[in-house]
């Protein structure tokens, strides 16, 4: 079972901090790789906000034709960032790592953002095809604010790889995932944390409800509901598709993938909506053991547990800082300074949610609503 | 010699011919009579024949042939009182002196047709070799992550939908204060959808079933809602249904069907403004997977009181039902009429869905009703359906299988996405070979949404005798030995309703442990596994290429 480590503050943090957290659950993933998410940039991308950010990894070959279609398409670089790579035994190392930060092409200058958005996810997509079948070209994600690496190997030797241990890449939110190698063969692609348009999420344990899901997603027609080489994939795209495509607010992603039963909505102020939400998103429904951990476009990070809560998973930490982990041991590593006591174990019903800015912790129930926990 | 006139046998048939034979034990039999007088085709008979026998009566063995005169019973070979293998004398017997025999060489087809009337019967296609349903098996164990799920611990939601459920797109939803509700306001039709328990009891008629069988499925399918808390539900079949249960709060366990005869609607109709719960749904039928495009016949010897008040008729008269809606010229126009008049009936609150037989057309039917906003779901009846009266080569040889028929249905929905508004309710040989848990479980990751037995209840619940070596499979002649089939109160007292229904309430609740010991292993608990064809496997390529699911040998 792979392991997470998320982590949202108020100030910028490194990402080394989730690598160690990642460490001290280490029994729990197998060093088969690791994927971060760093959302709300700071350092040097901190005045580049605006612009959005492709990460990826390509070969020699694979650069050129990613730089040519770019050019094509009339995006202008603005600012690249390479780590620092440190060969590590064990770690084989690709050719380019990127983080290349573009201006939109000028015909796209006065359009809204949701073309903008559009835009971003054709050319990822059109990217990913274009590399796929020799690996030249690898790309995570194309939008602003928002940089991923993913490779394969240990996560504290990535992490010293990477050069993280130095470098000034920080933000405010960042998720790790520690791979546990299930039998599928290793392909990036598979790795959490995943994202699309401003939704991010991973996940630890097994989608058993994966194929109705992802017939579902892929029957709605959107674009960017695709790839697929994990099956936890679909549940970043349910996050994106309860919260952007049907508009509902975030504490209905929960009912949407760990629905009620009948006589448990009855109680429901809001049972109607609920129930016929449970009836037109029955395919969407988790079912596996699962704990998710997300976070949405103005930066409110969550933690849910399947029906049955088979799954680790603890949130804790302290006003302005806090971390959503696999296991206790992680949030010691991330925060030994906050009040243990308060720490909250999401169960069945809970929707753990933690404000932008790491504010406050609230916890919704599916059957008793709000409870306000650390704040 | 014997004069050859005296030999010439050439018109008879000989008992080989028959595909059943009777072994009958003279040294077991005390000539009680029982077996002769139970007998539904009056195949045996007692007889008095001279006999040559070698005894010996003295303390020492001095064998003497003597000519007796003794009772015997004895199977007649006139084919139109065939012994259908029933074994309904050797129920009867009380020394085990007669049974019958399956005879793999019978010539039963070649004759079964005088006076020009091809072979008529009820029951199933006569096709004992497993079903597709049988060769596929669940090969995705969820051993990835421990724990999977525990059958006996967990809590498990069989349930399933009935209804045409919108896109979440198209429900009007709004948001106010952080919460999201329905907008009342928009005026937008939202279609009924009725939480059911996933296999339900196909449509069988009071007419074609007797009282008592019919009245032990009602009772017992009640006791499962009201007292086990299973919301399992019931087809009425064509002709109505008793006016107390129509003006009854259980009418909500019940889906009235119409069909091409609609046999007491007249009734139902009249029924609606004393109605103090709205049915659980409407099925229109338009055809039925055992005698696909052959109508219906109540023949007039089943017509007796009760069947005359429910449907309407007088009594003692062939009641046929014609193959197809006479009313309508096409099946478009027909479905989208009585879809919207049905619905209209019952204020657009009551689910109305047709049902097929299967066939290499569904798809074209199903696609008419995805673009009809009041379908409420689609009913594919296989060609392993049962029957209470057709021709037997419409039953053995017409039809198409369940499995791929409802297998390319869900996967042309889920090309449109959607595969989760109009349910596919599956029908036709779940269960034929007493693996009813398995071949639903089955049909549910191949994408139906519900599936709908009758054959396998009429076995289990009321021990019906037929199978697919022609067994019994006399359910059109009224004379059904076990008083599942019959008007006659003669036989169908036989049938004791109570526990019909004790029998109903077990099989229920028994195929529920059934299912959770597949789907827990599986790790699906929360939702019907519908179109999770990862789960599924076949032992056949072929199968498995059609199926579009994995192959394991
Ligand atoms: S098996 Fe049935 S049909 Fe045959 S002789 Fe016995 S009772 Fe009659
Ligand atoms: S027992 Fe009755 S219902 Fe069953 S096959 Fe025989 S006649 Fe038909």
């Amino acid at each position: 079972m792979c392991r997470l480590a998320a982590l949202t503050s108020e100030e910028y943090i490194s990402p080394m901090e989730n690598i160690l957290a990642l460490e001290t659950m280490k029994e729990g993933h197998d060093g088969s790789g690791m994927g971060l998410i760093l959302k709300n940039l700071g350092g040097e991308f901190e005045e580049l906000k605006d612009y959005p950010i492709l990460s990826g990894i390509c070969s020699k070959d694979g650069l050129h034709a990613m730089d040519d279609y770019l050019n094509k398409a009339g995006f202008k670089l603005q600012y690249t960032w390479t780590p620092k790579i440190r060969p590590r035994k064990g770690i084989v190392r690709r050719d380019y790592y990127f983080a290349r930060v573009y201006d939109y092409p000028d015909e796209y200058r006065d359009k809204s953002f949701e073309e903008k958005e559009d835009l971003l996810l054709r050319t990822r997509i059109a990217l990913r095809k274009m590399g796929e079948a020799d690996e030249s070209i690898i790309v995570f994600s194309f939008y602003p604010d928002i940089l991923t690496l993913k490779e394969v190997g240990d996560p504290l030797e990535l992490g010293e790889f990477f050069g993280l241990d130095n470098s000034t890449l920080k933000a405010k939110i960042i998720f790790a995932q520690g791979r546990q190698n299930t039998n599928y063969a290793i392909n990036l692609y598979a790795c959490h944390p995943f994202f699309i348009q401003g939704y991010g999420s991973m996940t630890n344990g097994e989608n058993t409800a994966f194929v109705p899901i992802r017939e579902f997603l892929t029957g709605k027609g959107f674009h960017g509901y695709m790839g697929y080489n994990s099956d936890s994939e679909v549940f970043t795209h349910i996050l994106h598709y309860t919260c952007r495509m049907l508009g509902l607010p975030l504490i209905y992603y929960k009912d949407v993938i760990t629905p009620l039963k009948a006589s448990e909505i009855e109680e429901r102020e809001d049972r109607e909506v609920v129930w016929h939400l449970k009836t037109a998103l029955r395919p969407l429904c988790i079912d596996g053991p699962n704990c998710v951990i997300g976070f949405t476009p103005d930066g409110t990070c969550f933690m849910v547990q399947d029906s049955k809560k088979l799954r680790p998973g603890v949130v804790g930490g302290v006003k302005g800082k806090y971390a959503l982990m696999s296991e206790e041991c992680g949030l010691d590593s991330a925060i030994p300074e906050r009040d243990r006591s308060l720490d909250i174990f999401p169960m069945k019903y809970d929707m753990v949610i933690v404000s932008p800015e790491a504010k406050e912790v609230r916890v919704w129930n599916q059957r008793q609503g709000w409870t306000t926990t650390i704040s | 010699m014997e004069p050859a006139a005296r030999l010439d046998n050439n018109h008879q048939l000989a008992l080989k011919d028959f595909p059943y034979i009777i072994r009958w034990r003279d040294d077991r039999c005390k000539r009680c009579g029982r077996c002769t007088a139970v007998c539904p085709m009056l195949s045996i008979e007692p007889a008095v024949v001279l006999q040559r026998v070698v005894q010996s009566e003295s303390p020492l063995p001095e064998p003497k042939a003597v000519r007796k005169v003794v009772t015997i019973v004895r199977q007649v070979t006139d084919i139109n009182r065939y012994c259908t293998g029933c074994a309904t004398c050797n129920l009867v017997c009380p020394n085990d002196a007669i049974e019958p025999e399956y005879n793999p060489q019978h010539k039963f087809l070649f004759h079964k047709n005088r006076g020009g009337h091809p072979f008529r019967r009820g029951g199933r296609r006569n096709d004992p070799a497993p079903s597709t349903l049988e060769r596929l098996k669940f090969t995705r164990i969820s051993m990835l992550t421990d724990p999977a799920l525990d059958a006996g611990r967990h809590e498990f939601r069989i349930r399933t939908y009935l209804g045409r459920i919108l896109p979440p797109e198209e429900l009007p939803i709004r948001i106010v204060n952080g919460k999201a509700e329905i907008d009342k306001t928009s005026g937008k039709f939202i279609p009924p959808v009725r939480e059911i328990y996933p296999v339900m009891i196909g449509s069988m008629s009071i007419g074609a079933l007797s009282p008592t069988m019919w009245e032990g499925l009602a009772m017992g399918i009640t006791y499962l809602n009201e007292v086990e808390g299973m919301p399992v539900v019931m087809c009425s079949g064509e002709g109505g249904m008793p006016q107390r249960l129509l003006r009854s709060r259980f009418l909500k366990y019940f889906i009235p069907q119409i069909a091409s005869g609609y046999f007491g609607w007249d009734e139902i109709v009249r029924a609606i403004p004393h109605m103090v719960e709205d049915p659980c749904a409407i099925e229109i039928k338009y055809g039925q997977g055992a005698k696909p495009g052959d109508g219906g016949l109540l023949m007039a010897h089943k017509v007796l009181k009760l069947i005359s008040e429910i449907r309407g008729v007088p009594m003692g008269v062939d009641l046929p039902s014609p193959p197809t809606h006479q009313t309508k010229y096409s099946i478009e126009e027909s479905v989208a009429k009585m879809i919207q008049s049905m619905s209209m009936a019952w204020g657009f609150r009551v689910p109305v869905y047709p049902k097929i037989s299967g066939s290499r057309t569904a798809k074209a039917v199903l696609n008419n009703l995805v673009r009809n906003p009041y379908a409420a779901a689609l009913s594919i009846d296989g060609e392993d359906g049962g029957t209470g009266a057709a021709y037997n080569v419409s039953m053995d040889k017409m039809g198409h299988p369940i499995a791929s028929n409802v297998r390319e249905c869900y996967l042309d929905l889920v090309a449109q996405g959607k595969q989760n508004e109009l349910p596919l309710i599956a029908a036709g040989g779940a269960g034929k070979q007493g693996n009813l848990a398995a071949n639903a479980a089955a049909l549910f990751m191949l994408g139906a949404s519900a599936v709908s037995i009758g054959k396998y209840i009429m076995q289990a619940a009321a021990g019906c005798f037929g199978d697919e070596y022609n067994r019994c499979n006399v359910c059109n002649l009224g004379r059904c030995p076990r008083g599942i089939t019959t008007q006659d109160p003669r036989l169908y007292r036989r049938l004791d309703p109570d526990k019909v229904a004790e029998r109903v309430v077990e099989v229920f609740k028994s195929l529920d442990v059934e299912l959770k010991k597949i789907f827990a292993p599986m790790g699906r608990s929360t939702e019907l596994p519908i179109g999770m064809s990862d789960g599924l496997s076949a032992d056949d390529h072929a199968v498995a290429e059609r199926l579009q699911i994995s192959y394991a040998c």
